[in-house]
């Protein structure tokens, strides 16, 4: 699932489309989670208000964000966190590669991180003999599996309870089938908590990075995060840049959002605050605390005024849960680290649109994911503006690969078709055209792709301008 | 062992993208939720809040608790009862405990978790005091310290905290003000709202996961 | 005929170009249910396409000649400008200002995007209209296009002019808020995603046990339908304009 350029999203969609049992799972896991955030955001106004709230701390932040970064990285190290700067999911790697080889470190315990998923830090650092190992209870599923997640919130959502038994009972020693999910549950604390007492190094994402006092915020249900930022002698934790918030007072707002918008919480189990390693007289807490702080693109999407807003996201996952797409062909489809909505305006800037262009055409633009963003991202509108940067036709693209999507054919295509809406005569017969022959036109091409599922499109003999003509109806 | 050019070449970008990219950011607006005016309807709202989230909550007068905790620990048979010195709580625990023999011992913690790791993971529960409660989202403010440092409040599978009743804000934005907890938050705070919990298997909401099991909460009045 | 005493009003009508070519039937319906509201109607032959296919498809600067050519058609008076489908409603009221943001034309684009109206909300809201239910009784079920949701906000308009018919029973369906899959040219570029939305919908539809349902969305018309007949389900779709005027005229 890397970022490959053989990525054919093609065929992923058909292959998921006709996989019955990952459409019913994905189904039934996207009603809920939009049922449980509908159960806490009842108020629509309020809701409206907290996200209005949200979108305005987010645009705030990237108005300044070199200085907020500057001003983090400066309380972060009078708090005694070591920060590390990466342009590139490769610096980051080895930058935590580093830091595990100086501690002489061989085992890592992981909290979840979409950041360290960007990085495909897993693979990475098991290809130097290390062992990473997913503590979340969802990436524990899909590591077990070898898989990537399929979701940014759920990352096993993917799977039903009996393929999660199978998935145990083929993978963890010793371990039989059992489709109770209490001693799922049981098998995995018992593994887990025996590897967080013997880490050398735990490993975190960041929700939020707090500018003014250099703290990092965690947020959780399971304790797997407090585990891997607690329990070994050292803790790196991954951030992109965008990450950063200006104040204390604003994480309030933004957290009810997090928590509503991905799983349907007024809170979570655990909000962590860390501001750095064990002082002086504290009887635990990691003896060192590195945040390595990604840019991967990011900085460049800060550049344009109208993709920028793409670095609002919080990544709760909402838009995931709302869109018609996503319901359908689930999360690997998209073979990006961030799937659905969201990846589709993120991934297509980060890896080029000629790597992952074909993404913004899965969405019927139905603005469902609009509606539901937490800080009010218009999606639709960046999806179309990354369409026109595909065939960029105005010359004017900026995203890495614009203009690949170039075709003569569609050009005189649209150019024709203008011509029959902005000039009457061509208009007249365009409709003369589609009266006398649109019914029998050649199942070819778009009318292929359209009668696949419908009967053709039946059109009237008269049009509405012949009707209103004959009936009278003043022109003007 | 930063990477001095990275650093550099990222801070080049951003600079240059704010300047192109610059554009008019309204002053965001507040949300801070409804104030609940009256003690005993914050105190009501925290109550009914946790207990939702499957913790189980004892209202209790002056140092009644500590009978409680007891009788607690009797019934689930818990073995041992991991908790801090020098601390508001510590007293009344250890005179409770003084000359009782039939009572599963107090184990306090006064190593460094690297002396004290083996001992802790094997602990049955653990007590700590909190700084307080927040009632419209219900979870408590914990602040660890060198008496009670925070994996008292996360290895043990049974965790019991003391919330005092005054003590409890209508949000985390009331609290935060109350606290002042930008100049005075330790190097690790956190909330917490429940007992460990997860939803990774088909959605069921399971709890115990990684963190304590069981979350028991004496609200002090 | 017309039960609304107040003024004559004038209003623009924008049939769109899927009504023009194969719902005219329907277009015509929405000019007669404001001229029954003493509305005088100006139907300019001239008028095209709103512009959505290419804009969303990628090719803005066709989609802003299309919409460039509309503002102009359009900007004899200031007479509010009456469209019988959410989604055309939603580009020319709302995407028009976005093509338009960099421009000099901005400000009377927007003056003609405050003209737009889509036909049901504007018969319940600004002409009160009142109908009296002439039909036999018969059930059936709604299906809001993702724009008239999403960005005119007309379906509580729609359904509360269903809700005057006495005769007529509204089902509600399930995942009203989900998209039937039409999505303009996403249909053809994404045809098996579509196929699979456009499939769970007529599922969604055929659960309401009705035999009809009605849209003020020709496009969602066209993939509903279509749907049915290859699947040979036997449920009728209409737009509610065309409905309307043949429940209150017997």
């Amino acid at each position: 699932m890397a970022s490959n350029a053989k990525f054919n999203f093609k065929k992923s969609i058909t292959d998921a489309l006709a996989d019955k049992q990952l459409r019913a799972n994905f189904k039934f896991a996207t009603d809920t989670l939009r049922g449980k955030r509908l159960a806490v955001f009842s108020d629509p106004e309020e809701t409206m208000h907290l996200r209005k709230v949200g979108n305005g701390l987010k645009r705030n932040v990237l108005t300044k964000l070199p200085q907020l970064l500057e001003q983090l990285e400066a309380k972060c190290k009078e708090n005694g966190i070591i920060v590390h700067w990466a342009e590139t999911v490769d610096e980051a790697n080895n930058i935590v590669l580093d830091l595990m080889e100086k501690h002489s470190a061989h085992k890592m315990v992981k909290g979840k991180s979409m950041v360290s998923e960007e990085m495909h830090l897993n693979k990475f650092l098991e290809d130097q003999g290390k062992l990473p190992l997913e503590t979340d209870l969802g990436e524990y599923i899909i590591q077990l599996n070898n898989e990537p997640p399929s979701h940014i919130i759920v990352p096993a959502v993917h799977k039903n309870r009996k393929q999660i038994a199978q998935i145990f009972a083929d993978n963890i020693p010793g371990v039989s089938y059992t489709e109770d999910t209490s001693e799922l549950l049981a098998i995995a604390r018992h593994k887990l908590r025996e590897h967080y007492r013997t880490a050398d190094i735990g490993l975190s994402g960041v929700n939020f990075a707090i500018a003014e006092s250099g703290t990092l915020c965690l947020v959780e249900n399971e304790g797997n995060g407090r585990m891997c930022t607690a329990v070994p002698p050292v803790h790196v934790a991954l951030m992109g840049l965008e990450k950063v918030v200006e104040k204390l007072e604003d994480i309030p707002p933004l957290y009810r959002l997090l928590c509503g918008s991905a799983t349907g919480q007024r809170i979570t189990t655990y909000f962590n605050m860390i501001k750095g390693p064990r002082k002086a007289g504290e009887k635990d807490g990691p003896k060192e605390v590195h945040l390595i702080i990604l840019d991967n693109g990011r900085s460049k999407i800060l550049a344009d005024k109208q993709l920028r807003q793409t670095l609002q996201c919080i990544r709760c996952g909402t838009c995931l849960n709302h869109c018609p797409v996503y319901t359908r062909i689930g999360g690997h489809a998209y073979g990006s680290t961030y799937p659905g909505p969201i990846g589709e305006i993120l991934m297509p800037q980060v890896e080029g649109l000629d790597k992952k262009g074909s993404l913004p055409t899965a969405s019927s633009l139905c603005n469902a994911c609009e509606e539901v963003c937490p800080v009010m991202i218009p999606i639709p509108n960046l999806i179309r503006r990354l369409r026109d940067e595909s065939y960029d036709m105005d010359g004017e693209g900026v995203v890495k690969g614009h203009g690949f999507k170039k075709s003569l054919v569609e050009t005189i295509v649209w150019k024709g078709w203008k011509l029959t809406q902005v000039n009457a005569t061509c208009n007249k017969l365009m409709l003369l055209g589609v009266q006398l022959f649109g019914n029998m036109l050649p199942k070819v091409g778009p009318l292929k792709a359209w009668t696949s599922v419908r009967t053709s499109p039946k059109f009237a003999r008269q049009s509405l301008k012949d009707l209103a003509k004959k009936e009278g109806i003043r022109n003007e | 062992m930063s990477n001095t050019s990275a650093r550099e070449n990222i801070f080049a970008r951003l600079h240059a993208s704010s300047i192109a990219g610059a554009s008019y950011a309204p002053v965001a607006e507040k949300w801070v939720p409804a104030p609940i005016e009256d003690k005993a309807a914050r105190v009501a709202r925290f109550v009914e809040l946790m207990s939702a989230m499957r913790t189980e909550v004892h209202q209790v007068k002056g140092d009644e608790w500590v009978g409680k905790l007891q009788e607690i620990m009797k019934e689930r048979g818990l073995k041992n009862l991991v908790y801090g010195q020098n601390t508001e709580i510590s007293k009344k625990l250890e005179a409770a405990w003084k000359g009782q023999k039939d009572i599963a011992p107090l184990v306090p913690w006064t190593a460094d978790i690297e002396e004290f790791r083996d001992e802790l993971f094997e602990a049955s529960a653990g007590i700590t005091t909190t700084m307080g409660g927040i009632a419209e989202s219900a979870a408590m403010v914990l602040w660890p310290s060198p008496e009670e440092p925070r994996l008292l409040s996360l290895v043990p599978p049974v965790h019991f905290a003391v919330v005092k009743a005054d003590k409890i804000w209508t949000s985390f934005a009331e609290a935060i003000e109350a606290l002042d907890w930008n100049a005075k938050a330790p190097t690790n705070a956190l909330l917490i709202s429940g007992p460990s919990k997860t939803a990774d298997i088909e959605l069921i909401l399971q709890f115990g996961v990684h963190g304590p099991t069981d979350l028991i909460v004496f609200v002090v009045d | 005929m017309g039960n609304n005493p107040a003024k004559v009003k004038t209003v623009y009508y924008f049939g769109t170009c899927l009504v023009d070519m194969a719902y005219p039937k329907a277009g015509m319906a929405g000019i007669k249910l404001l001229q029954r509201e003493g509305v005088e109607v100006i139907f300019p032959q001239e008028q095209g396409c709103c512009g959505q296919p290419a804009y969303n498809s990628g090719f803005r600067q066709e989609a802003k000649d299309v919409a460039w050519k509309q503002v102009q058609v359009f900007s004899g008076n200031n007479y509010p400008i009456i469209v019988p489908s959410g989604s055309c409603a939603g580009m020319m009221k709302y995407h028009y200002l976005e093509l338009f943001k960099d421009d000099p034309e901005y400000y009377e684009v927007k003056k003609f995007c405050d003209r737009v109206h889509e036909l049901t909300s504007y018969l319940n809201n600004e002409l009160k209209a009142q109908y009296t239910d002439k039909g036999s009784p018969v059930k059936l079920t709604w299906h809001s296009s993702c724009h008239a949701r999403r960005e005119m906000g007309c379906t509580d308009d729609s359904k509360a002019l269903i809700r005057q018919l006495k005769n007529v029973e509204l089902v509600e369906i399930e995942r009203e808020h989900e998209c039937c899959g039409f999505g303009g040219t996403f249909s053809i570029k994404q045809p098996e995603i579509s196929a699979a939305m456009v499939h769970d919908k007529v599922e969604d539809i055929k659960n309401t046990g009705t035999k009809k349902f009605l849209t003020g969305d020709c496009g969602c018309m066209m993939n509903i339908t279509g749907h049915m007949g290859k699947e040979k389900v036997a449920i009728e779709g209409q737009h509610i304009a065309e409905f309307i005027l043949e429940r209150i005229n017997g």
